[in-house]
């Protein structure tokens, strides 16, 4: 059954893959521009004829995300004053602005519990907004690395504008409008109600709360959000109800990451170094949910063993290997949404999850962070390849100079940096250790997970941990910002310094970029640069629980 | 407009790029597929209503314990999950404990805390799956035993001192003095009872996994959900309860069994997810009976 699930998976992906990939790349390389998009390009004052260099997209995509952190933080500081607040109190400041920049980086960390912290006005018009925005905007960073490939003596990498609002109202919505229809049939809810109090069989009290759930719930899987509408997450059943909603939204969650390489692939004009970085992702995608599947179905530690099964924290509509695949999906992928709750998994399950995101979830990410990260690692690749053969390394016709690799290196430096620094603060000071549940090496995991969930924009957790404090709410905070902006930064000006490249001619040394060779040298490259990162952690965390227990 | 220097038209973009945005994303496409999900699938778009005599009584999404005002079991009902957050739906959630979460902290007699309590303690996760399964055991009529659990119902764990080397000393943590503990002796050292404020720190934990085969009270009967809403139960588990329903109502087990099978929902196309059967619309249906 399990086997059965991950292959209903991947065929229904591969089925997809080009039809869908194809409409992106007609999206974002389209010359025209709807009525409708006219209309909100006047609104804007922008023009989208106009072309941007690196820098100008670079700022007009910093000033969005900083005005979106600041409606996003007015909303829920003001949401007493507002509609449909439910009768909620605002937002305490360090939740509010740990929040704010939790959606703006696409991370949605949540140390807020949604249905008692959050009215209904600020879900849909705060947090859903972000989710749909966020999203457009990682796709416009990785479409823009894309041309800066594919131009030659170009200034230019496009229009930020342009590409937020085509990747917007093209591509996202109208698969979140179909979806989340689908998802009410599944039995989501989709109401604007208050909370009602009834009586239960026995005679208790139960207090329903609905809301626009379904609505948010596709784009938060669609978008690779992650931030539940509820504090269960996708665990919830009005927002996860049954066995196929549960495939619905791990497909939902995949299918933007893994059809963007056919978009790269199209827009360079080989199709063919599009299916290398899909064989790239999907390898390490596949025997990582494999193994996922079978350390939670094997369930070796002590309290599974006791138990039977590894179900502390899992549905009994899903299963234990339902819940793998999909644990395995959201850290794959900047996801972070859950269907069971990482912290109660077998020791080397957990550790999966942890993997998966000190990855850099480029296998196959988020939408669009993933496609871009995964570049990066290619970028890395062809130059540790040059190194061996004594060669100017050069990829899709592009030399990667010394400027071209300090960006790809700082690129990829930046979240072990904030992972292994933020962990050894919150180990080494009061209010870090203030925060934790378990103790023992369990301990060090979650403050490990937390880290590396935040720097990596995933946003899932080992949610024993008290991360509502001022001390985590600000760390945790900067962390996502640092780990979303600076490599988009470094991305973009890749971009821009590719695009003025004249491309060299291929010769007889070129090394090629589309082979199995070249797909397993990026597999390797990948894994043994986060294992020399992330190995000693690792060993003091979830090795330590899962080998001398 | 065009006279103004590059950096502020910018962020007059972004303020006006917010502005659009949300009112199309935030209200405009939440409220159609409002509008659209109340006229298709009214009754799942607010939540699944369930009604008895008119009066809600709860939704068949969520789930909800079917317990006395002092949390005993009522004997004619199914029982539902344990619940971290004890089916409240505004405190949905796992309790989040570890897979070695396996020693408790005993109360100390007498103590109170900051605030004037006595003293609970803490219980360690598998302290409570072992307690649950011989909860459920003595309702079931069945045998409550499983491995690395005691026949007192906490944890099986020993703290052997040093933490290295050759035992001189051997605690049944988890069993307050003056339990007998689960093992009298470990690698030739007597076993003493847990005593209450002790700080077994230092030892190495052991947990002894037992004799016990195969449990008879299924896995999530002793396990907590991820939602703390589960409104379902294994096939496995509704069966081990049908036998008690049915003596309580006086009808054969055979019908109870034909309604188990009525609201047990199978694998969507044969392969996604697992057989769950809804225990508020089971108890209901038995209700109508």
């Amino acid at each position: 059954m399990a086997a059965l699930f991950i292959a209903s998976l991947v065929l229904a992906l591969a089925l997809v893959h080009k039809p869908f990939g194809d409409h992106m790349y007609r999206v974002y390389t389209g010359d025209r521009h709807t009525p409708p998009e006219r209309l909100v390009y006047r609104l804007l004052g922008v023009r989208p004829g106009t072309e941007q260099r690196w820098s100008a997209y670079a700022r007009s995509l910093l000033a969005f995300s900083a005005v979106s952190l600041l409606v996003l933080y007015g909303l829920q500081r003001l949401q007493d004053r507002l509609w449909l607040s439910l009768g909620l109190p605002p937002v305490t400041d360090h939740i509010a602005w740990n929040t704010a920049v939790s959606f703006v980086t696409n991370t949605n960390w949540q140390a807020y519990s949604g249905e008692s912290t959050m009215g209904h006005l600020v879900q849909m018009a705060g947090l859903a907004v972000q989710n749909f925005v966020s999203a457009a905007v990682g796709m416009a960073v990785a479409i823009a690395l894309v041309r800066g490939f594919a131009r030659r003596n170009s200034d230019t990498i496009g229009n930020f504008w342009v590409d937020l609002v085509r990747g917007t109202v093209r591509i996202l919505l109208p698969i979140a409008f179909v979806g989340a229809l689908v998802l009410v049939a599944g039995g989501l809810v989709q109401n604007l109600a208050a909370p009602h109090e009834l009586t239960t069989l026995t005679g208790g009290t139960q207090s329903i709360i609905g809301g626009p759930v379904a609505s948010q719930e596709v784009i938060k899987e669609l978008g690779t959000n992650g931030g539940g509408f509820y504090n269960a997450n996708s665990a919830h059943p009005f927002e996860n109800g049954t066995g196929w909603t549960n495939w619905f939204e791990i497909f939902l969650i995949l299918v933007i990451p893994f059809s963007l390489p056919r978009t790269f692939g199209k827009m360079v004009g080989q199709v063919r170094q599009g299916y290398a970085i899909l064989a790239v992702m999907a390898t390490i995608a596949l025997v990582s949910v494999t193994l996922t599947n079978v350390f939670e179905l094997g369930g070796g530690a002590t309290v599974p063993q006791a138990v039977g099964a590894a179900m502390e924290g899992k549905e009994v509509r899903f299963g234990v290997a339902n819940s793998a695949t999909f644990a395995a999906s959201t850290t794959l992928t900047s996801t972070g949404a859950v269907n069971s709750f990482h912290d109660s998994y077998t020791p080397f399950g957990g550790m999966m999850t942890m993997f998966n995101m000190m990855l850099g979830e480029v296998a196959p990410g988020g939408v669009g962070s993933g496609l871009y990260g995964m570049l990066v690692l290619a970028v890395i690749t062809v130059f540790v390849a040059g190194l061996m053969v004594g060669r100017t390394p050069e990829y899709l016709g592009k030399k990667i100079g010394s400027r071209e690799i300090k960006l790809a290196s700082m690129y990829f430096l930046v979240t072990p940096i904030l992972v292994l620094v933020g962990t050894a603060l919150a180990m080494g000071n009061e209010a870090g250790l203030a925060g934790l549940l378990n103790g023992g090496p369990h301990g060090l995991s979650e403050v490990l997970y937390a880290f590396t969930s935040a720097s990596n924009n995933n946003g899932s957790a080992f949610a024993g941990l008290t991360v509502n404090t001022p001390w985590y709410d600000v760390a945790l905070g900067l962390c996502m910002l640092l780990g979303r902006f600076l490599p988009i930064i470094f991305v973009l000006g890749l971009a821009g310094s590719l695009a003025r490249q004249t491309p060299v001619p291929e010769s007889a040394g070129t090394l090629p970029t589309h082979r199995p060779q070249f797909v397993g040298m990026v597999v390797g490259v990948t894994i043994i640069l986060v294992a020399l990162t992330f190995l000693p952690a690792l060993a003091l965390g979830p090795i330590a629980e899962g080998l001398f227990s | 407009m065009e006279r103004m220097p590059g950096w502020i038209r910018q962020h007059l973009a972004a303020v006006r790029a917010i502005a659009v945005l949300t009112v199309l994303l935030g209200l405009a496409y939440p409220l159609a597929v409002t509008g659209v999900a109340q006229v298709l699938f009214n009754d799942r778009a607010n939540g699944s209503p369930v009604e008895r005599n008119g009066r809600a009584v709860g939704s068949a999404a969520i789930g909800q314990s079917f317990t006395d005002a002092e949390d005993v079991p009522v004997r004619k009902y199914f029982q539902s999950r344990p619940s971290a957050g004890g089916y409240d739906p505004l405190a949905s959630g796992a309790s989040n404990l570890g897979p070695e979460d396996v020693v408790d902290t005993l109360p100390v007699p007498g103590a109170k805390d900051a605030e004037g309590h006595p003293d609970e303690g803490r219980r360690s996760l598998l302290t409570q799956v072992c307690a649950r399964s011989k909860a459920v055991g003595e309702l079931e009529g069945v045998s409550g035993a499983r491995p690395y659990c005691t026949a007192d119902g906490v944890g099986a764990v020993l703290k052997v001192f040093p933490a290295v080397g050759t035992p001189t000393r051997a605690v049944s943590v988890n069993q307050a003095c003056p339990a007998t503990p689960f093992a009298a002796v470990y690698r030739g050292v007597r076993v003493e009872c847990g005593r209450p404020g002790e700080d077994y720190a230092a030892g190495r934990t052991v947990p002894v996994r037992g004799g016990a085969g195969t449990p008879a009270v299924p896995a999530d009967a002793v396990t907590a959900s991820g939602s703390g809403l589960d409104p379902h139960i294994s096939v496995a588990y509704a069966e081990l309860q049908a036998p008690r329903v049915a003596r309580e109502r006086g009808i054969p087990v055979d019908r109870v069994k034909a309604l188990i099978d009525e609201y047990t929902t199978g694998r969507a196309l044969g392969f996604m997810g697992e057989p769950a059967v809804n225990v508020l619309r089971l108890n209901l249906a038995l209700d109508e009976e």
